[in-house]
């Protein structure tokens, strides 16, 4: 690859590569002994998609039971496990991985660093958070426990005390349940601190905190927030497997302990996650928009304002998960106030995405479009979110489907919709090839279709009463058609979701050449290889402005003059 | 960690371009983590302060040990002077403080090991006798696991130095392990005032 091709000249070392084919057992043992943070962001990426197709697997056998009434396709207990893998894996073995992969692949060639600050940290990360997976799904096998009791655990995500107490979950898959998360969360320790010294401390020339991308910016913020509530997690699960493996009491009722503690330790680390999870959506927006509206991010300061915002404001709002527990009055006051307050800096965020594209050269591409229903959704989502804050309305509505429509609208309609305009947009920097555009948009239309269907339906059966967790109900509920749209909205999701697998794997071997910086866009890993060399820059970039690519490819009018 | 001077924007006056050291970063953010732990069982311990169905109650039994705490404190003071020691490159003292923390170290996990016992098996107190049991262990054993981690790591250090693999250019280092330390004797603050202080 010729070096005058590329914006910054001298970012390649063009000694020709040694010759040597390697076999695919070589190769194999490159990726497990790796600590190169592109090779571990891809490996987080791929724990990421497999378990996304499990955790989607899971969820469309419960759409299908869910689909008629009176059904039986599944037992009971099946479906409290399913429902338990589809919480635990969804949170835990995607949402955090897909945290680490964008981290790991991007911010090192953001700040125009070779790697992260701690390399090896992040590769024994890494495979904390994959040997944490496989114990949570080896509880199929071995939760059954020396009693014979028990499958895979069917306590919920959350896991209420006092069901996970012994008494009450006997057999092991409880204790894989507890064993898991705390593997994973030491992972997700790791790699939080490895992402704040990677920004603090690596930066190339020039990379002031005011000038890092806010993709880098909210990444940051994500990971201090992960430092104050993955550990309270941890704490809360020794608590657990003190209480289940030593006899301690924290959690037994029947010894004094109150199971309301639990329900705080979790909702603590709970809900600040829940922002943990979509701060990624934020970071992907805050890049993708910009660059297909042509048009530099409106208002900066005041987006890194609003992301250290939301941090601070989602660790005061967890009690909100706990209306219908009862509590005082004032206790309920602070948190229907403070969950209202996250509305603010969100608020700015959205206006400040739609400031970006206002008045810009639209580019419809397939991150784009996803970028553009991400607006809409998350926006939706947000009102249905301080409808729930309001104490009262919650009382009426937090045991039923409203509420799965609220966290799915973020969690689907935010966080997915963004993942896949991130795998779109980067995809050719990591692989050198461009992904479909025509599959990509038959995967964009269908998975919108699909999204809408279920959810928004999700609403009314919430409105019309069914509530949350049952594996059947009546026929005479009013509740019928509306289940069977949902369920046929999973369906369509399903094959969306298929299409975009394989569009994935075939653009992968045939994909159009990508070139170097295929978007036009600004940020410093655009300016390398695509796929970057190991080395990222063979010489430290110099950087003197937010969009450093922009003041190389138009000297005339850098953005330096303006910051 | 690097200082060089660039101007900021082409053209531009000369500025130090300056970025913290990461060990200290990544240290301070482990610190972080760890505090939100200690909180947690902390907020534990003080809400089921006088909740225990049964005896025996803090009151009977703890005995508020001074000498564990005066020797865990003044490692805190013994390990600075060995920081202070190698930065300035006299290694002979720094490996004569740096043992003198770790002999401070083991000397307050051994009062808490006396303790321990005399409460198992003097007093009847166990994990599973009552919540106060639970709590206390959970709070002080999670610390002593700390505690015993650090030594583990000065230990490592003091191995190091007496092999002769520790020189001046290490004082970074050092220092970084030493935050840890600092931030276990500062916990053992917090978690004295809770459990003998406020508890008792």
């Amino acid at each position: 690859m010729a070096d005058q091709t590329l914006p910054i000249h001298g970012s390649l070392d063009l000694t020709p590569p040694r010759e040597g084919e390697s076999t695919w057992l070589e190769t194999l043992h490159s990726w497990v002994i790796t600590v190169d943070h592109k090779k571990l962001g891809l490996m987080y990426m791929m724990l990421a998609i497999f378990f996304l197709l499990v955790g989607g697997a899971e969820v469309l056998l419960i759409r299908i039971q869910l689909a008629v009434p009176n059904n039986h396709l599944i037992s009971p207990q099946v479906f409290n496990r399913l429902f338990t893998m589809h919480g635990t894996t969804m949170v835990f073995l995607v949402g955090m991985p897909l945290v680490f992969a964008w981290a790991n692949y991007i911010i090192p060639l953001q700040i125009g660093a070779r790697d992260m600050a701690f390399p090896r940290l992040n590769a024994f990360s890494f495979w904390l958070t994959a040997f944490g997976a496989l114990l949570l799904y080896f509880s199929f096998l071995g939760g059954a426990g020396l009693y014979g009791m028990g499958n895979a655990p069917d306590v919920t995500w959350w896991a209420y005390a006092p069901l996970t107490a012994r008494a009450f979950s006997p057999g092991n898959a409880t204790d894989y349940w507890a064993l898991a998360l705390l593997v994973t969360g030491f992972g997700t320790l790791g790699g939080a601190i490895n992402i704040i010294a990677t920004t603090f401390s690596m930066r190339c020339k020039g990379m002031t905190l005011m000038r890092m991308p806010l993709f880098t910016w909210l990444l940051l913020v994500d990971s201090g927030l992960l430092l104050v509530t993955i550990t309270p997690l941890t704490a809360a699960q020794v608590m657990l497997l003190l209480d289940r493996y030593l006899g301690a009491h924290f959690f037994d009722t029947q010894a004094g302990g109150q199971a309301i503690l639990w329900m705080h330790f979790f909702w603590i680390f709970g809900h600040p996650e829940v922002y943990v999870l979509v701060f990624p959506a934020f970071a992907i927006a805050s890049e993708v928009i910009p660059v297909f509206s042509r048009k530099a991010i409106f208002g900066y300061p005041a987006m890194v304002a609003a992301g250290v915002g939301i941090g601070f404001v989602s660790l005061g709002v967890w009690a909100h998960h706990m209306f219908t527990v009862g509590m005082t009055s004032a206790g309920n006051a602070f948190f229907v106030l403070s969950t209202m307050l996250v509305g603010i800096p969100t608020g700015i965020k959205i206006f400040n995405w739609v400031a970006t594209m206002w008045g810009g050269k639209l580019r419809f591409a397939t991150p784009m479009l996803f970028s553009t229903a991400f607006l809409f959704q998350f926006l939706a989502a947000g009102l249905t979110g301080i409808m729930l804050s309001v104490a009262p309305w919650n009382w009426q509505l937090h045991g039923s489907y409203f509420v799965i429509a609220h966290f799915h609208y973020v969690l689907v309609g935010a966080i997915v919709f963004m993942v896949f305009a991130g795998i779109y947009y980067w995809f050719p920097k990591a692989t050198g090839r461009m992904m479909d555009e025509k599959l990509g948009k038959w995967h964009f239309w269908l998975f919108l279709i699909g999204f809408h269907v279920t959810f928004d339906t999700m609403h009314f059966l919430g409105f019309e009463g069914m509530p949350r967790w049952i594996y059947t109900y009546p026929a005479d509920r009013g509740w019928d058609h509306l289940n069977l749209v949902v369920s046929i909205g999973g369906l369509i999701q399903g094959v969306a979701v298929l299409i975009f697998a394989y569009n994935l794997v075939s653009s992968l071997f045939k994909g159009k050449i990508a070139g170097n910086d295929p978007w036009d866009a600004w940020t410093l890993e655009w300016s390398t290889a695509s796929p970057p060399p190991v080395y990222n820059f063979a010489t430290d970039p110099v950087v003197h402005s937010r969009r450093p690519l922009w003041d190389i490819k138009h000297p005339e009018d850098p953005d330096w003059k303006y910051e | 960690m690097s200082a060089t001077a660039i101007p900021l924007v082409p053209g531009g006056h000369e500025q130090t371009w300056h970025r913290p050291s990461r060990g200290r970063v990544g240290m301070y953010c482990l610190i972080i983590g760890e505090c939100a732990i200690f909180t947690i069982f902390v907020v534990a311990y003080v809400f089921y302060i006088g909740k225990s169905l049964n005896g025996p109650t803090p009151a009977q039994v703890l005995e508020v040990p001074i000498f564990n705490t005066i020797c865990l404190l003044s490692s805190s003071v013994t390990i600075w002077l060995a920081e202070r020691a190698i930065e300035r490159g006299i290694l002979r003292t720094f490996g004569l403080w740096w043992a003198a923390t770790i002999a401070l170290g083991v000397t307050f996990l051994i009062g808490t090991g006396l303790e321990w016992y005399k409460l198992i098996y003097h007093d009847g107190l166990t994990i599973r006798t009552n919540l106060f049991g639970t709590t206390f262990y959970s709070i002080v054993g999670l610390h002593a696991t700390h505690v015993v981690v650090g030594l583990t790591m000065l230990l490592l250090v003091l191995l190091f130095t007496l092999t002769g693999h520790v020189r001046e250019e290490h004082s970074e280092r050092i220092q970084v392990l030493a935050l840890y330390w600092h931030f276990v004797d500062a916990v053992w603050v917090v978690v004295f005032t809770v459990v003998y202080i406020v508890g008792r």
